[in-house]
Order: C-alpha cells, then structure tokens, then sequence
C-alpha cells in the first residue's frame, strides 16, 4: 500500500532535488529581500532573468553531455568563435537580419560540436581530452578569425544589438529564445527515442548495447546539441554585450558545469533533468546578483561559485550514498 | 591425522533470498594440498570470500591452529596468515614486481622511516631465487605472461609468511609448461608445511596434485577424503548426485522447422568449432563449467561480438550480425547473464528500461515517444511476468534480484522473439521465481520460439531440455538427447574425460 499521508508526500518532494532547489530558492531570497526590499522588484527580477537566459541555453547542453557521462570543456570557445564570427559578418552586412544571424551562429556552432563528438565517438578519445583540445583550437581560431581585433557597438547594425533586448508581450526576445530551448529540450529529452538513449548510455554502457542502442550516434548527438545551443548562445552574446571581444565567455564551462551539479545531475551520467539545470541556472544568477546587495565585493563572486559546486556536489554525493544504504537495509530486511 | 591448520565448522552465510553456504565444514593441514569441488554455484568462491575477509559468515566458527578467528576485512585475513591467489590476478600492471609484492606491507628503514626499496629488492630475489624462478624484481608486471604474474602472486603469499594459500582455479589461463612449473611450486610450497587449498574444475589436475579432497553441492557439505582412495566416478557422483527434487514444467516439445543453423563457429581465444541445429519450439540446453564459452557463443550469435571463422544461417538464409540491433531486427532476443551490468540500466525506470528495446516501433514518426502507448505496452509485458514493485515509474535498482530478472525478461519478449537465449537465467534468484520462469521458457518455447537456455545447475538443464550441448574448455564436447542423457553423462562430457578416454584409445 503506498502511504498517502501529507508528510511523506512533503519527504518525498524534498528528496527531489527540483523542488529542494527551489525550497532553498526560497530561504536565501528572504533575508536579502529584507536587506534590500528592491531585489524583488519586477525590474531586478527581468534584470536577473536576462542575466541568466545565455548559461541557460549553454547549460542545457552541457547537460546532455554530462548526461552521457562525458563533458563539453569548449562550451566557452565555441561561443567566442560564434558571437566573433556573427559580430563581423554583421559589420560586413549591416543589412542581415539577426534572426539569420542566430541561425548562423547555430550553424557554425554545430559544426565545432561535431568535431568534439567524432573525435569522441569514433577516435574514443575520452571527452574530458577531447574537449581540453578543442577549447584552445576554438580559442586559437577566434583570435586567427578576428586577426586579434574586436567588433565595437558602432560598427555592429542596430537591429542586432537590439534583437535580444527588444520585447514581445513585455518579455525580451533573448528570454523568449530561453524559454523556447527549456522546452524544445524538455520534451527532447522526456519523450524522443534519443532523449531516452541519452540517458541509457550514461547509465549503462552495456546494457545499452544489449538492446541495439547506438552508442558512437547518441555521443555524437550530444556533443551536436551542445555546439548548437553554444553557437545560438555567441550570437545572442554578441548583440548583448554589443561587441565581440577575442576572450569573451572565457571560463564559462565552469558556470554551464556548475548550473548542472546544482540542479542534480548526475556527473557520472545516466540521470537529471532540464528542470534541475534551469533551477540551477537560477540559483546561480540569484547569488552572483545578490552578492553585492548584501556588501560583497565582486571579487568573492568566483569564491562563491566555487563553494555552491562543492556543496552541490557534496549533497548528491551524500544522496547518493544515503539511498544505496537505505537499498541495502531494504534487500537484506 | 595430524591436527587441522583451520578448521571451518557449520558454517552458514545466507544472502537475500540465497542459502550460498549450509552448515559447510572444512579442515586444511599443513603440508597438505586440499581440493575443494563442486559445479559452479556450489559455494566454493564464497567460502574463499569468507576465508580471505572479504565477506562474514552469518554462522559458524573458524579456527586457525586452534584459536578462533573471525576476519573484519582483507587485511586481518592475510595477516593471519591466509593468502588467496585469484582467478583474475589483482595486480598492478605499470609497477615492478617488489613494488606489487610489498604492496600494502612495504618495509621501512628503522631509523629514517623511508621505504627501504634496496632490502626489498633483496628479499624478492631471494623469494623468486627460493622458487626457482627466472624473473626480475624490478620488471613490469605488464610485461610478464599471465602464467608470470600467478608466479609472483604466489611469491606474494610467500613474503606475507602465509600459512594457507588458495588457490582458485589456478590453472584456467595457464598453458601446460606453464602448468607444470606452477604444480613444481605448489609442491615445493607443501615440502615447506603451507597448507594449500586447491579449486579446480579439472579432474586431472587434481588427482596429480592434491591428496585430499572436500566435495560441496548446492551450498551443502558432501563429503571429504584422500584422493588416492578415490576414483573419478565417486567423485562426479558426489558433485551431482543430488535427488532431483525440484519440479520442472512438462514440456511437450513441438519441434517445428530449422530455424538456426551454427557451423564451426569459432572466436579466437573463446571457443572453436561450435556446430548444432535450433528448431522451432525446441529448447536447447548449452552446459559447461565455468570458462567452457557458452556465454561467449551466445554474444556471437546475438552479435555483441564478432566471429573468427564459421557460418550461421538463419531460416536458411546467411547470417552474421554486425551488432544487437541487427539481430534484434532479424528476431533473435538475448537476455544477458549479468542483469545488472548488462541487463538493466539501474537508474532508468521499469517502464524505461522495458521499452527500451522496442523504441522504434513506439515512436511516432521515428522521433517521439508516445507516453500512453508505451505504458500500455509495458503493463502488457510488466503484468505477464508479475512483477512486484511499488509502480513501473521506480528505478530498477530498487528491485530484488529475483524481479530485476523478470524486468529484464518483459523486455524481451516484447520484442517478439523467433529465438530467445537466455545465459543463466535463474541465477542467484528465489525458488519461486525461478518455477517462474521455468514457467515462462516452456510457454515461450510452446508457442513456437525457438531457445537456448544456458545453466550451471545440471537438474535444470536436464529438466528443460530438448537436447543439450555440452562445451568444455571452448570446444563442443557433445550433443546429447535429453532422453538419454543424465546426470552423469552430461558431467562427463563438461570435464571432457569421455573425450580424453576416445582419443587416448
């Protein structure tokens, strides 16, 4: 008989790492709402929101790579090359519009997914190599690309620095484009066959193959999705910071890494969800834009991001062990 | 007699829903080499496991030259005095022979507290010296054979002082020169007083080399003696002559058409030369001990692995899958031995992992997974083999063992299989999951699918089968009709002395 009562509904929530993510959302919004009753007004909210809406989209992609068992380290090259390469096509034609822009960017970006994942699926060279390489090449090609100089927000067309700030139904276009990975990818990963073999792969190698599942295609599918999403993410970059710098995203795995350890997913592979990242997402951006409300120098922000990781990875571990534990008690009771 | 080294007395280790040892009992005097026999799934590795600290008895009692023991890890076992040399040797393959042989017990200067690698070095020749082995200290063990690196586990067990060495299944990787060196040490070692406790499935070794011997089945104590008093057929005896007393179904075999023909089949440093028929509604039984290939010659067929020689033909038409998927398209199922590592992906859930093979055909469009359609479809098969659990949205791994395997099987036979192999599939379940699925491979095989049922449990092969495949040691030993096959028969072919008897007439 499962048992119905509230408190064990209330336990079971919690041990979701979703709803404990927003919970703990909750707890530290309280006492900085009260340091500073304006970190809840509609406009820091947009302000927070817009902030995070680019590592979303990154963060998403990382995710099925971690997903597989592997990781995407270039996430940040790719997004220089991109936003470098869509900033000087702009300047070149002004005329282009952004959406084909964000197409571009895409494109390219896949391509630079690609690369990872042959290299990965058919050289079997372990992802964390892989990707080590490759964030230096992608680097290197940007500063080869732009001959080492930058594209300023007066040689960029004014449709494209505006694209991502322009709204529609009072919400941006660069939240708008979020929104729309979050979902795409969402459903992606809960009802589409290789959403499915994603997570099989990352939980069992073998046994995947057992059943017929293409391993070599599904490594190479996560490393397409998370070039694609880098490629739509350099180009938005681009347009919102109205230039592109050679060291832009410089060291922004971190933040795509960190987003999915905070949001539950497993760094072994084979379980998480897009929720736990968005929430994780979330998390991030709350604490980076509270930090100087509460009177701390930025200069702790990357101290803080280092400490969330750690305890984040601390509590999966501790979950992780907890429920082996409580397997065993149940198999030998 | 002399007195007992060690003594094991009535003892007993129960795991969830397994007895693997009965009230077992077990006495090793020094100078002597013991084998300990049984098939597979006797109980022989677990009391290895007791005796080395690697896991507790739930009951009973162990001495060691009258004192009793009790191990809480590895380490309290060897420091006692008990070294087992394993099957897959536990190595360090980029360290130097000294450095694995002190691993763990390293010696160090008395006054600096550094390690003293020139003593070590010392003591290792000397022990490599006493054994009268041509290797160098200071060489990979990488670079050394296999049959080099048993040697050196053993000169391990020599510098901890043991007084017991196991050693299990010694002899599997070893070619004969390399036999005769190790049986060359194993007698040295029993001039010096070690007590030596022998396991083999090979009955010519050990009446070469032991002189006494202990027989478990099924978890139980059978009986010991000397080997010398014995003969090969007392022995088989006592390894199989238990009353069958477990009920199989009644199958009525409705041989159909040939579905799969397999001829000499062969896998580099698998097996060589396997050749039979499979028919519709036949279910074939595939015996051997442990490393016989069986489990090998199923992932060939499956094509999880590829064949080095030989021809399949599948309903008459050439065969030879490059991978699951294209076996699995061709209809041919394969529930793997190892459920958890190779059966299941422990963190997806049931419904997950039962649909998991059938993906394709429950996508719209090739893409998209329909939600509804795919629970139907996983209550149709989920409820067929009655599994219990709290909902098909858990994680498999909060299963026991027993409904991991029905799982593991509702995949399959989604699937709509013309063949079903299934490698051990009442391994380490409960009695009545097992009359389960024995339930389950009849109706299978009465419907018209063709199996093959590997086992290591002799009375389940001889209760389920058709015909039964005999393998030993990579080769096909026989091809017996379960008829007139028994017990003994069967036995006989899996040690292969029957063929060793032919070929030496």
């Amino acid at each position: 008989m499962p048992d119905l009562s509230f408190s064990s509904f209330v336990k079971k929530a919690l041990a979701r790492r979703e709803a404990a993510l927003t919970l703990l959302l909750v707890v530290i919004l309280v006492p900085i709402t009260i340091r500073s009753p304006q970190f809840l007004s509609a406009k820091n909210i947009s302000t927070i929101l817009n902030d995070m809406a680019i590592l979303s989209i990154v963060a998403i992609g990382e995710f099925y790579v971690i997903l597989s068992n592997g990781i995407d380290l270039s996430v940040g090259s790719i997004i220089a090359f991109t936003g470098m390469a869509t900033g000087m096509i702009n300047q070149a034609n002004p005329t282009v519009s952004p959406i084909l822009l964000m197409f571009a960017g895409m494109g390219i970006g896949m391509v630079m997914g690609l690369f990872n994942g042959v290299l990965v699926a058919y050289g079997k060279i372990p992802p964390i190599i892989t990707t080590l390489g490759t964030v230096n090449i992608y680097r290197g090609l940007t500063f080869l690309l732009s001959g080492g100089t930058w594209v300023t927000a007066h040689e960029m067309s004014e449709s494209y620095i505006a694209f991502p700030r322009n709204t529609f139904l009072g919400v941006s276009n660069l939240l708008w484009i979020a929104l729309l990975v979050i979902a795409v990818f969402y459903y992606f990963s809960r009802y589409s066959r290789t959403g499915r073999e994603v997570y099989a792969i990352g939980g069992n190698p073998t046994a995947a193959k057992f059943v017929g599942v293409n391993e070599n295609r599904v490594r190479v599918v996560v490393f397409l999705i998370s070039g694609t999403l880098c490629g739509l993410a350099g180009a938005l970059w681009t347009a919102r910071y109205a230039s592109a710098v050679n060291e832009m995203a410089t060291g922004f795995e971190m933040q795509a890494v960190a987003a999915c350890v905070l949001g539950g997913v497993n760094f072994a592979g084979g379980s998480g969800g897009i929720i736990g990242v968005v929430l994780g997402t979330l998390f991030l951006g709350v604490v980076t834009n509270a930090l100087p409300v509460i009177y701390l120098s930025v200069f702790w922000q990357t101290f803080v991001q280092g400490l969330i990781i750690l305890i984040a990875l601390t509590l999966n571990t501790m979950s992780d062990q907890r429920k082996t534990k409580k397997l065993l008690a149940q198999r030998r009771g | 007699m002399q007195q007992a080294l060690l003594e094991v007395q009535n003892v007993t280790k129960v795991f969830p829903g397994i007895r693997a040892l009965d009230d077992v009992h077990l006495s090793l005097r020094r100078g002597e080499v013991h084998a300990l026999i049984g098939e597979n799934g006797a109980g022989k590795s677990t009391l290895v496991k007791i005796l080395t600290g690697v896991y507790i008895p739930t009951s009973g009692k162990m001495t060691l030259d009258g004192k009793e023991i009790s191990f809480k890890n590895a380490i309290d076992a060897q420091q006692a005095g008990i070294v087992a040399i394993h099957q897959e040797a536990s190595m360090f393959p980029e360290l130097s022979v000294t450095e694995n042989i002190f691993m763990g017990h390293h010696l160090r200067n008395p006054k600096t507290k550094k390690l003293d690698w020139k003593t070590m070095n010392e003591k290792t020749q000397g022990l490599l010296q006493r054994m009268q082995l041509d290797i160098n200290p200071d060489s990979f063990v990488k670079n050394l054979s296999v049959a080099q690196r048993h040697m050196v586990e053993i000169v391990k067990a020599l510098s901890l002082d043991a007084d017991l060495v196991i050693m299990d299944e010694p002899t599997s990787a070893l070619t004969g020169r390399e036999v005769e060196d190790l049986f060359r040490i194993v007698r040295s070692l029993k001039e010096e007083g070690k007590a030596i406790l022998f396991i083999s499935h090979k009955f010519d070794e050990i009446f070469d080399i032991c002189d006494y011997y202990t027989v478990f089945r099924d978890g139980q104590y059978i009986g010991e003696g000397k080997v010398a008093e014995s003969n090969e057929d007392t022995l088989i005896n006592m390894m199989i002559g238990r009353s069958i007393d477990q009920m199989y179904p009644h199958h009525e075999p409705k041989i159909g058409k040939k579905v799969l023909e397999v001829k000499h089949l062969s896998q580099l440093g698998a097996f060589k030369d396997i050749s039979f028929d499979l028919h519709e509604g036949e279910i074939l039984g595939l015996f051997g001990l442990v490393g016989a290939g069986r489990s090998e010659v199923v992932r060939t067929i499956f094509g999880i692995d590829k064949a080095s020689e030989g021809t399949m033909h599948l309903l008459g038409k050439p065969f030879m899958p490059r991978g699951a998927i294209d076996s699995m398209r061709k209809g041919i199922a394969l529930v793997p031995e190892d459920r958890q590592r190779q059966g299941l992906v422990l963190k997806m859930s049931l419904t997950h992992n039962i649909s998991l093979p059938v993906l394709t055909n429950l996508c719209w469009k090739g893409m998209v997974t329909n939600k509804k359609t795919e629970m139907q479809y996983v209550q149709e098969h989920g409820d067929q083999m009655e599994i219990k659990s709290a909902g098909y949205h858990v994680e498999a791994e909060t299963l026991s063992g027993g409904n991991q395997q029905k799982v593991v099987l509702a995949k399959w036979i989604g699937t709509n299989p013309k063949i079903l192999i299934l490698d051990e599939p009442t391994k380490g379940i409960d009695v009545a999951t097992k009359a389960a699925v024995h339930e389950f491979v009849c109706d299978m095989a009465d419907k018209g699918v063709a199996v093959i049922l590997i086992s290591s449990e002799l009375p389940e092969i001889l209760g389920m089968s058709d015909r039964i495949v005999v393998m030993h040691e990579g080769y096909q030993t026989a091809i017996l009709d379960a008829e007139e096959a028994t017990a003994e028969s069967v036995m006989r072919y899996a040690i292969a002395t029957v063929q060793m008897e032919a070929s030496n007439a």
